[in-house]
């Protein structure tokens, strides 16, 4: 495995919030901030549309869109990077915290769908009578935001106790993992589980009140899109930069020594995996309103696997590395699939082989490898 | 368009034997002729069933006549028969010239027509050809009517045909269950527990049917009867159903087993965790449907035989696909597991687009041979396809073959040594790199076959192998590593019990459920049904 040591802790004295990023790291991290909260605002909602400088609406959903998958490649850094558990079951969190946010979205359509119902359209099309139990309460947002993080965290903590429990590791947990995110996806295309079958959640209208495809509110879910990667970049560089960390780092270098050490791995390994899980599911409920759907088929086993591919891309175990690559990865193919749309699968499926063989770390080790020549 | 011709030159047909026939028997019964050409509707309808029942030989051509409305009354009570200029008087069977001006059609309501048209099946039962009694017979099950019971009998007595046999008596037993006469209706219940249709249960339930408090059948003894033979009925059908979901399961297990073979090379003994393996069976199945249209172009009359050739065909194909990954990729990636799982997905990618490019995105057509199509029905209702009788005795072949293999020949041994103790082997003088090489290619030239057997009973598409791959490392999985008799017990096991599990929950929970218990039985044990002991289970 390759080791995560490039990044040393800062030798800066002072308090540990601070000492979480290198000078250097913090000049990056402001200027970043300074883009995200006034430059890309500024860009969208005061220059006119007809400037060149205008940032327009599919420019907003497309970086909006982009921040939520690096929110999630940097899950996949901490699970993956830092503790070498290959998860292919992040895309199932990632749309269990979508459909949550999902839920409240459609309920707060209230009247306006189709068929002008108290039910979402596609109830009446089941002819429910009423809400079944699990959606109860989720008219209310802070219920709903409860539930993001509640049902992705329950889910993992469940089954990441049993996994870890009985020594599932290495491409076994990878296997499992993509079969429950496979079983999931089946159940959720039925129309009998209550979330919409085969079109999922959409025509969404209104979140909170603000009408959701105005460009204020737009820009206000970008601005907290781009907080809560920011966020998510200082708590993971502080989880593993802890002894926690440490201890992480281990397990995956050298699980029985760990163990042999006096440690037990199954409860680090189980509190970084749902630390991932519930930061995917955030990442999944920003993810919804933004681009106005939320379907099963972003529960395919073929998403999750992508997930890995931006961790791989960016570089494991280097947290920055991650959030570059989805970029970099999603850039591409939102490029690739309006150029040329019949050869994006040769291009990703390249970019697999060509990254596990030549690039082991990624476009951060590129990086690195500048730096010291 | 075919059928319109048909029919109308039967109806010609028809009508020239009768009008040929009509002089000299006048075997039709003038009375109930009358009833049907001035009669109201009931009255009709109860005309045709004794006429059918009568069976006089002139009945099809008069039924035909009405439904062609050529069959016209005149005056207060003459029955024509007119075709063209020329009329004939069906009561005395005289010719009648000039037509008489006041004449009318015979009413035919769709009731009528309804009731002609199974009274003209009774007449067919008699036909001498069996497809045509046979036809007739099933027309007869939903519409037959108490007038025609003696035309029944009577084709019954005749009959020696089993099917229609069966059919006949059940046909007949439905129509007594509807009768005034209580014996009658006995009689009809018995009939219907000791027949093996499945058909016969709704009948006796809706004899147990109950609307508010009044029972649809009034007699209780009768509905005692009813109970019994719906339990007799019952067990019958249970059994039957027991068979053929065994028989779905353990064909679902062969095809699983079909695709998990080849993984069990390659992970489970290589330990190469190998995400392409699906396109790896896609590729097998394409170059069956590659082979099937060479034999279509260049040899149609030997088509019969092209799966034969093709099996060979989809090894190579799936095997050279193989060890180009093997040499390109995945030789570099050995000992990295989940490095390895990425760049195969990578390459699983490459190869559905590569497919999609050449062939199109949309699923090709692999036709059966004929001596695959078609089925062994074993129970009524239950009939066995026999593509899928051939698949399960495939995979059976392929098994055996792999075992002798692995067992009893050169390469197998060197496989088990590297597999066991790669230095050691070496050491030896084992060509390892060789080996892996060949290995590989043995494991997805077994992925070939499982997608030439898959073409014969699915689609082929390019998505073909994604919906297998989740299910044949399950069975690697759950069948523990490094072990072909576990990937059999597993296979099977995870084909049976899928297909219970879906009789009683539907496929997707099924589906559901049996991951679920993966999940839960890796719990217990780790290394799968059949875990490796010692040594090798450590490394």
């Amino acid at each position: 495995m390759m080791g995560a040591s490039f990044m040393p802790l800062a030798p800066v004295a002072g308090p540990r919030l601070l000492r979480l990023l290198s000078p250097g790291g913090w000049s990056f991290y402001v200027a970043a901030a300074a883009v995200l909260f006034v430059a890309f605002p500024i860009l969208h909602l005061v220059v006119p549309a007809d400037s060149a400088l205008h940032l327009s609406d599919y420019w907003v959903t497309l970086i909006g869109k982009i921040m939520c998958y690096a929110i999630v490649a940097l899950a996949m850094d901490l699970i993956w990077g830092y503790t070498g558990i290959l998860s292919l079951g992040h895309g199932l969190f990632f749309a269990l915290g979508g459909y949550a946010m999902g839920m409240y979205l459609m309920r707060s359509i209230g009247h306006e769908g189709v068929y002008q119902s108290d039910l979402p359209d596609f109830m009446v099309f089941l002819d429910w009578k009423k809400y079944p139990w699990y959606w109860s309460f989720t008219d209310h947002f802070w219920y709903a935001a409860l539930l993001v993080v509640l049902i992705p965290g329950l889910l993992a903590l469940v089954f990441g106790f049993f996994a870890f429990r009985s020594r599932i590791r290495g491409v076994y947990f990878s296997i499992i993992t993509q079969a429950l995110t496979y079983a999931s996806m089946l159940l959720f295309f039925r129309n009998d589980t209550g979330f919409g079958g085969n079109n999922g959640f959409t025509d969404f209208k209104r979140i909170l009140g603000f009408p959701i495809a105005a460009p204020q509110t737009r820009m206000a879910l970008f601005a907290i899109t781009g907080a809560a990667l920011l966020g998510f970049l200082l708590f993971a560089r502080w989880i593993v930069t802890s002894k926690l960390g440490r201890v992480l780092t281990a397990i995956r270098d050298a699980e029985t020594r760990v163990m042999f050490s006096g440690y037990n791995p199954v409860y680090f390994k189980l509190f970084i995996w749902t630390v991932s899980a519930v930061i995917c599911g955030i990442a999944g409920a920003l993810y919804v309103p933004q681009v106005g759907i939320i379907n099963p088929s972003e529960m395919s086993p073929a998403n999750s696997i992508e997930i890995a591919i931006w961790t791989a891309v960016g570089g494991r175990g280097t947290l920055y590395g991650p959030v570059l690559g989805a970029a970099a990865v999603n850039l591409g193919k939102s490029w690739f699939t309006k150029a040329f749309p019949e050869y994006w699968l040769f291009a990703l499926g390249l970019l697999f082989i060509l990254v596990t063989l030549f690039l082991p770390r990624g476009l951060a080790g590129l990086l690195a490898r500048r730096k010291t020549p | 368009m075919l059928l319109l011709i048909a029919r109308m030159v039967r109806a010609c047909l028809f009508v020239a034997v009768g009008l040929a026939s009509l002089p000299a028997t006048a075997a039709l019964d003038a009375a109930l002729v009358h009833e049907l050409a001035f009669g109201e509707s009931d009255a009709k309808i109860k005309a045709i069933g004794t006429l059918a029942a009568n069976a006089a030989p002139e009945t099809a051509a008069l039924f035909q006549a009405l439904l062609d409305g050529n069959l016209q009354i005149a005056g207060q009570d003459q029955v024509l028969l007119v075709n063209g200029d020329t009329a004939i008087d069906v009561a005395t069977g005289k010719a009648v010239k000039p037509l008489p001006h006041d004449r009318d059609d015979v009413v035919v309501n769709n009731r009528i027509r309804k009731q002609i048209d199974t009274a003209m099946a009774t007449l067919r039962l008699s036909a001498a050809d069996r497809a045509v009694r046979l036809g007739a017979v099933k027309q007869l099950q939903t519409g037959a009517t108490e007038e025609m019971l003696p035309a029944i009998d009577r084709a019954l007595e005749k009959e020696t045909d089993a099917e229609i046999k069966e059919l006949l008596s059940l046909t007949r037993a439905s129509v007594q269950l509807t009768s005034k006469d209580k014996a009658a209706r006995i009689a009809a219940i018995h009939a219907f527990s000791e027949s093996n249709n499945p058909s016969t249960k709704t009948l006796l339930l809706g004899v147990l049917e109950k609307s508010g408090d009044a029972y649809a059948e009034p007699d209780a003894e009768v509905r005692a009867e009813a109970e019994k033979a719906l339990r007799a009925v019952d067990s019958k059908l249970a059994t039957g159903d027991m068979i053929g979901r065994v028989f779905s399961g353990v064909s679902l297990g062969s095809i699983l087993l079909l695709a998990a073979l080849g993984l069990a090379i390659t992970y489970g003994l290589m330990g190469v965790i190998n995400m392409a393996h699906g396109e790896l069976i896609m590729v097998g199945a394409y170059a069956t449907y590659i082979v099937q249209n060479q034999f279509r172009k260049y040899a149609p009359g030997a088509f019969d035989a092209y799966l034969l050739c093709a099996v060979p065909v989809a090894f190579a194909a799936s095997a050279l696909v193989g060890m180009a990954l093997e040499r390109s990729v995945i030789r570099f990636l050995y000992g990295r597991p989940l490095e390895t799982l990425l760049a195969t997905w990578g390459i699983s990618l490459f190869l559905i687009q590569t497919v999609r490019t050449i062939f199109g995105a949309q699923n090709v057509q692999v036709e059966n041979p004929s001596w695959m199509s078609g089925g062994i029905e074993a129970v009524t209702g239950i009939v066995l396809p026999w593509n899928r009788i051939v698949i399960i005795g495939f995979a059976g072949l392929v098994l055996l073959a792999m075992w002798l293999l692995l067992t009893r020949t050169r390469l197998g041994l060197f496989v088990r040594a590297v597999t066991q103790n790669r230095a050691m082997a070496s050491c030896n003088g084992v060509p390892t790199r060789r080996v892996d090489t060949l290995a590989f290619g043995l494991g997805s030239g077994i992925a070939g076959l499982a997608g030439c057997a898959l073409s014969q009973i699915g689609n082929v598409g390019p998505d073909l192998g994604q919906s297998y791959i989740v299910d044949s490392f399950m069975v690697v999985v759950l069948g523990g590593v490094g072990q072909l008799a576990g990937t059999v017990y597993a296979a099977l096991g995870l084909g049976i019990v899928n297909k219970f599990l879906e009789a009683w929950s539907g496929a997707v929970l099924a589906k559901i459920a049996v991951l679920v218990f993966i999940i839960v039985f890796i719990q217990k044990r780790p290394q799968g049904l059949f875990a490796l002991r010692g040594r090798t289970a450590e490394a």
